[in-house]
């Protein structure tokens, strides 16, 4: 099943490598780019968004404040904080709000095992 | 009171370049995921200079046209740290990373940005490695790039004496099979040095009393 992937990072050289690894495992997905939380939050207010991927270091709101936001109007959405910042703090303040932790730099294995995490979780939403 | 600070016992030392080696051990890493090639790192050298010293450190056997990602962390100590090369080589750092598809157009269009991703994925692996070390978190800032000779990196036009001695703790890193070289700098003024030797002796304190409790 596709699903529609929003992918938040500032840098486009990070999205760049995330929609590469896309190719690789979800060639299918539809995928949206965001560079900050309120472009972000727009997109998921369009009501189309399944998973979400947050860089945590962005200028503005940082990707946990950004991840609270999200759950606010949506509790259950697949989450990953994304970042090379791998302080038991932020990953414990992920865990905090139900997202994942994904680490920088990334991995196809670290971001297979995540979808295949948040497919499960949507399959059992429905 | 400069030779007070500047001292640093054996112990210190060692603790210091330790901690600061699983943090440069863990940015190492991540560069090779990133380049895809062997990251070679050098014996870490913990030193408390000044300014100048620092930037004769790393312009030494390099050019003097620098560039480097900063980033401030902020904490229970607080400093820069810097990812530094010749300027020359940025740009092979950065085709070595977005790999070999992409045009040289491109290549120079993200060289900017490219840069400020990468120190930041590389930076915020050694300093995370030190704040989960040490217990102690610490916020780190967004990166930006710097260009200029090592005074520009070093800003050693500064005048509060305070701010003048630095713990200068410095690695440098080959890329194998591709002529990349690099230091990683932290930068941390007098007031941190203290702070830093204090949190290091509990450290230290902590290691030994659980070899006591273990022997």
């Amino acid at each position: 099943m596709q699903h529609h992937v929003l992918i938040v990072d500032d840098s486009k050289l990070a999205r760049m490598v995330m929609v590469s690894a896309f190719r690789r495992l979800r060639p299918d997905w539809n995928l949206t780019e965001a560079v900050n939380a309120d472009e972000a939050l727009r997109a998921i207010s369009n009501g189309s968004i399944d998973i979400a991927l947050v860089d945590f270091n962005m200028p503005g709101t940082d990707g946990l404040e950004l991840v609270a936001r999200i759950r606010s109007v949506d509790a259950k959405m697949p989450v990953a904080v994304v970042s090379a910042n791998v302080q038991d703090e932020i990953i414990s303040r992920a865990r905090e709000l139900s997202a994942a932790f994904v680490a920088k730099p990334l991995t196809d294995e670290a971001l297979a095992a995540f979808l295949s995490g948040a497919v499960l979780k949507l399959r059992k939403a429905v | 009171m400069i030779a007070d600070v500047s001292d640093l016992s054996d112990i210190e030392r060692d603790a210091i370049s330790e901690i600061a080696n699983m943090g440069v051990s863990r940015a190492a890493a991540s560069l090779r995921q990133m380049v895809g090639e062997q990251v070679l790192l050098s014996v870490p050298a913990v030193r408390i200079v000044d300014r100048n010293e620092a930037a004769a450190l790393v312009e030494r056997g390099n050019s003097s046209r620098l560039v480097a990602v900063q980033q401030l962390f902020e904490g229970p100590f607080s400093g820069r740290a810097l990812l530094i090369f010749p300027e020359g080589q940025s740009l092979e750092l950065v085709r070595s990373i977005v790999g070999p598809d992409h045009p040289l157009e491109d290549i120079i269009d993200l060289e900017q940005e490219a840069l400020a991703e990468t120190g930041n994925i590389i930076l915020n692996a050694c300093l995370a490695t030190i704040a989960n070390v040490l217990r102690k978190p610490m916020r780190m800032s967004l990166p930006s790039v710097i260009r200029g000779d090592g005074s520009a990196m070093f800003e050693t036009d500064v005048r509060d004496p305070d701010a003048n001695l630095v713990l200068f703790l410095y690695i440098d890193f080959t890329i194998k099979r591709r002529d990349i070289r690099g230091f990683i700098a932290l930068l941390l003024d007098l007031p941190s040095i203290i702070a830093l030797k204090e949190i290091v002796r509990d450290f230290v304190d902590g290691i030994e009393k659980q070899q006591d409790s273990a022997g």
